[in-house]
């Protein structure tokens, strides 16, 4: 197991660095100057050269990616062009609000798809296996910005039971865990967990349906094994692949969150990145996106170790 | 002579160079290693030896018989023999010539080819029959493929006009395995190599198609390596047997020879495990117990000696050699009680005998 | 004459019939498929012939007639927010949605299936190189890997084409491999090597017929995703331009017209949702008429 672990993370050392190079490329085949968004129009050849060598922009390609990467290790994300604000306090404020985001709809998407799933695949070509299935598909094919909107339309525009903007009362961005903030989490939330409870209602039903009709649950019903007891060896069968859904889901949590942020206005990672992009901000760009695509690599690295501590399949050597 | 025959010897590659005491190939101590990687760094941290240091002929016309257990090495020395797997060690000559200094693996193939096991997959799925038998000949740039393909389907009991169109889900197991048979036929190879090709058949089935290869080995004049762990079929198409054991050969003669008496004492364990036909006389209990070693951990010296009734310290300590037994040149075993100098204790008495 | 089986003689003369053909079949009888087909084929249609039809000019903007509601005398569907005709919008805004939506997936198609069948032919050194770089694309989640792409080249067409490209690569290119690999270790590609075939023609013949039905499967699984995505990144700005009709980007400029008329400003929304549900259950058919598990 620990050699799993340690062969897993010696993995991702190269994947991690990959990352890091294309984030740092990304500012690089963005077209135009970087400093365009920066510097005043009528700015002279030397101010320009000035400002250029003070962003260390006059220095070949690959000696700026080591000064960034090392700064970056050390938790330095350079500035934002903006706001003049350290990139790393704002992304990490930001992220932390995205990660609130996406347990909210996490809670409310996982359980909720296992749950269909499970009785879908359990009561599989019923028509209640027939009518979950259609909303999974539903789920799965709603542009979940547009759900967002809709809802917005129904529950605030027109019911004025729930507020449309930002993470506290008067569209503010910052959070407290009170019941006024929470208000504003629902939507969000809710918007957010649609598509991930249809992919994963879908993936268990047909997995809970696959082992149903595998050989090994026909020989424990013919043992004389009662219904619970059969369920959990289904549960326990199901476990490692359910696992490896709800992994895949993150990726869509964190991403798709960006969409849902600028819907909503919630103060989110997503939401900085579409004001990065929109001022051209490229520092807090590239540091956005590099926390945002670390996060989702370590987070990745936890469900496989996870999935190989409960999987007795899979090679711990 | 049918027209078809003459035409099958014309077009294949170079005529009976060698002769007829030439025997069609030789495979001389041939070597292969596979590495097992784990660990931290996927590092090689054990070989698995698959087949290590196997020799023998196979002499023109005959059929050579090839049995031993999972895991002994039969499939990796067949592939070896075509050229699918690139040898560690060892050289192969066929027809008098060697296999990289005077014939390149373009020419073996067009002498060697295969027949496999598993009917379904051996086939493409999205090839009709005439397409996957004209494969080989339209590769090889042989003149009118098509034509070749429909005659050999004739040949193989499967008639053109109902079965050039199909597709293999479309045949049973027996006519997808003779059409193996004729894809393998289609290069005009002089061996062809048949790696358990009748084990996925029904009984009945296989009965025919072991007669389609009898049939056939006598109208084109070809010579077999014939692969199984069936017993009963190897004896009924071999004229010679080889017994393979975790990568090595352990004993080789006659069919009749060998099934009569067998000198090596793995040999005499695997036909005793064959289950009596006899109601009075019947298997109690199987005279080998437990499975075979692991070949990534060979034991020493003679590998079958943890599983051998008459192991001696010798047996451990020194590798027995292939030698001929109690005066028939043509029986060969590779065991210390055959051999006298080797210190074993019955080997003086069995000598003698 | 060698023995014929006996079961020739009492078999029926089968009409055979290629795989595809069999696929073909299985999917006319499918009402659901052939209902989403017609209905993505409509859509299509209209997009492609729009300039024939008789429609208001979607670019023809009047500020006295903003926000008509749906059913207004003239505008069937209502005006948007600069007082253009919603029907006209939609159906133009048809033609770069699904452009963007469907192209990118053909194209990431194409360069996908080649990348992943030499990695998968080839094995070793070849596979690493291939299959290791494109898992540095996979550690990002695609909607963000668009928007980075995107956000750093910039808005446009060309550009929103580009960006979801690559994001698809990858995971065609996973497939594939993956199908490649699977194929390569069976028994009639080692009889077909002993043929003395060379890679090439091996990869023609036995390797692509059977390798990109169930690529190509895949690949129509990923319409929807891409539509949506295409349509977001307009939606978020960084898509298609204004004045330009597309669906993600009407929804982005009608947002504030939903405390005037919420439902025309839910309309593009809903022509992305009805697509992409169409494109899921249209490749969900697919997949069944093809027998690939779910």
């Amino acid at each position: 197991m620990f050699t799993y672990l340690v062969r897993r993370l010696i993995y991702v050392l190269p994947v991690a660095v990959g990352v890091s190079m294309f984030c740092f490329l990304l500012v690089h085949i963005a077209p135009g100057d970087p400093l365009t968004a920066i510097m005043p129009v009528d700015a002279t050849a030397e101010e320009q050269a000035a400002m250029r060598s003070a962003y260390g922009l006059d220095k070949p390609l690959p000696v700026q990616y080591a000064i960034w990467i090392s700064k970056a290790v050390q938790g330095d994300l350079g500035k934002s062009i903006a706001t003049g604000r350290p990139v790393t306090g704002e992304v990490m404020r930001a992220v932390a609000n995205s990660l609130l985001l996406a347990a909210a709809a996490s809670a409310i998407a996982f359980p909720n798809g296992i749950f269909l799933g499970f009785l879908a695949g359990y009561f599989r070509d019923t028509i209640f296996d027939r009518a979950i299935t259609a909303v999974a598909i539903t789920g799965v094919s709603v542009p979940n910005y547009w759900l967002g909107i809709v809802l917005v339309i129904v529950f605030s525009v027109q019911l004025s039971w729930l507020p449309s903007m930002g993470a506290g009362p008067g569209g503010s961005g910052e959070w407290a865990w009170d019941y006024a903030h929470l208000r504003h989490l629902i939507l969000p939330a809710v918007t957010l967990a649609v598509v991930p409870i249809g992919i994963v209602a879908r993936t268990i039903r047909a997995l809970v349906g696959d082992i149903f009709s595998m050989d090994f649950v026909q020989a424990l019903y013919a043992k004389g094994m009662r219904h619970p007891d059969v369920l959990r060896h289904v549960i326990r069968n199901a476990a490692p692949t359910a696992l490896s859904v709800i992994g895949l889901q993150l990726g869509y949590l964190l991403g798709g969150s960006i969409l849902i942020e600028t819907v909503f206005n919630w103060p989110g990672s997503g939401f900085l990145l579409s004001n990065a992009i929109f001022q051209r901000d490229l520092p807090l760009l590239q540091g956005t996106i590099l926390v945002l695509a670390l996060f989702f690599v370590t987070a990745n690295l936890i469900v496989d170790v996870a999935q190989a501590a409960i999987d007795p399949r899979i090679k711990r050597t | 002579m049918s027209r078809t025959d003459t035409q099958a010897r014309t077009a294949s590659a170079p005529a009976d160079r060698g002769g007829p005491k030439q025997p069609l190939i030789i495979a001389q101590d041939l070597k292969k290693h596979f590495p097992v990687r784990s660990g931290l760094l996927n590092r090689q941290s054990a070989t698995v030896h698959a087949v290590d240091g196997v020799s023998f002929e196979v002499r023109k016309g005959e059929t050579l018989g090839i049995v031993g257990e999972s895991g002994c090495g039969k499939s990796t020395t067949a592939r070896l023999l075509i050229g699918l797997i690139e040898l560690d060690q060892g050289h192969i000559i066929f027809d008098g010539e060697e296999l990289g200094t005077d014939i390149q693996l373009k020419e073996l193939r067009h002498g060697v080819q295969m027949v496999f096991q598993d009917s379904y997959a051996s086939l493409n799925p999205r090839l009709t029959i005439e397409q996957s038998i004209a494969f080989g000949p339209a590769v090889q740039k042989l003149d009118d493929p098509k034509a070749r393909a429909r005659d050999l389907m004739q040949r193989v009991g499967l008639d053109p006009d109902r079965f050039a169109a199909r597709y293999p889900h479309e045949l049973s197991g027996g006519q997808r395995q003779r059409v193996n048979i004729a894809r393998a036929l289609a290069m005009s190879p002089r061996l062809v190599i048949l790696d358990e090709a009748v084990s996925a058949l029904d009984k009945s089935v296989e009965a025919q198609v072991l007669n389609l290869l009898s049939d056939l080995r006598k109208e084109l004049g070809l010579t077999y390596v014939f692969i199984s762990h069936d017993l009963n079929v190897v004896r009924f198409i071999s004229d010679r047997v080889l017994v393979m054991y975790l990568g090595e050969v352990v004993e080789v003669g006659p069919v009749d020879a060998i099934y009569e008496t067998q000198a090596h004492p793995y040999t005499a364990s695997l036909f005793a495990a064959m289950p009596s036909m006899d109601p009075d006389n019947r298997t109690k209990e199987p005279p080998l117990a437990g499975d075979p070693p692991n070949p990534i951990d060979p034991p020493t010296g003679c590998r079958f000696h943890t599983r051998c009734r008459f192991a001696e310290d010798i047996c451990s300590a020194a590798k027995p050699k292939l030698a001929t037994i109690a005066g028939n040149p043509d029986h060969l075993a590779a065991c210390h009680i055959q051999d006298a100098r080797s210190g074993h204790s019955l080997a003086t008495r069995e000598a003698a005998e | 004459m060698a023995a014929t089986d006996v079961t020739e003689l009492i078999e029926p003369v089968v009409r055979t019939q290629g795989y595809w053909t069999g696929v073909f079949h299985r999917f006319r009888k499918d009402p659901v498929a052939v209902t989403c087909t017609a209905i993505i084929l409509l859509l299509i249609l209209a997009a492609i012939f729009a300039p024939y039809l008789d429609l208001a000019d979607p670019y023809k903007s009047s500020m006295i007639k903003r926000l008509k509601p749906i059913g207004t005398d003239g505008f069937l569907l209502g005006t948007d927010e600069q007082g253009r005709d919603m029907f006209a919008r939609l159906i133009y805004g048809g033609r770069l949605t699904l452009f963007i939506g469907l192209m990118p997936v053909v194209f990431a198609f194409v360069i996908g299936s080649c990348l992943g069948l030499v990695a998968g032919y080839a094995g070793g050194l070849v596979n690493t190189i291939i299959m290791r770089t494109i898992d540095v694309f996979f550690a990002f989640p695609s909607v963000l890997l668009a928007i980075a792409i995107s956000g750093a080249l910039g808005a446009g067409i060309f550009n929103s084409l580009v960006s979801l490209t690559i994001v698809f690569i990858p995971p065609i290119a996973r497939v594939a491999e993956s199908v490649t690999s699977s194929v390569r270790a069976l028994d009639y590609i080692d009889a077909a090597r002993a043929s003395g075939g060379d890679a090439l023609t091996i990869i023609r013949v036995h390797i692509i017929g059977n390798v990109l039905g169930p690529i190509f499967v895949y690949a129509t699984s990923l319409t929807s995703v891409c539509m949506i995505l295409a349509a977001g990144l307009s939606f978020l700005g960084i898509g298609v331009r204004p004045p330009e009709p597309e669906w993600g980007l009407m929804l982005n400029t009608l947002r504030t017209a939903i405390y005037v008329n919420p439902w025309v400003a839910a309309l593009p929304g809903l022509m992305i949702f009805v697509t992409s549900l169409c494109l899921n259950l249209l490749s969900d058919g697919l997949r069944s008429a093809m027998n690939v598990k779910d």
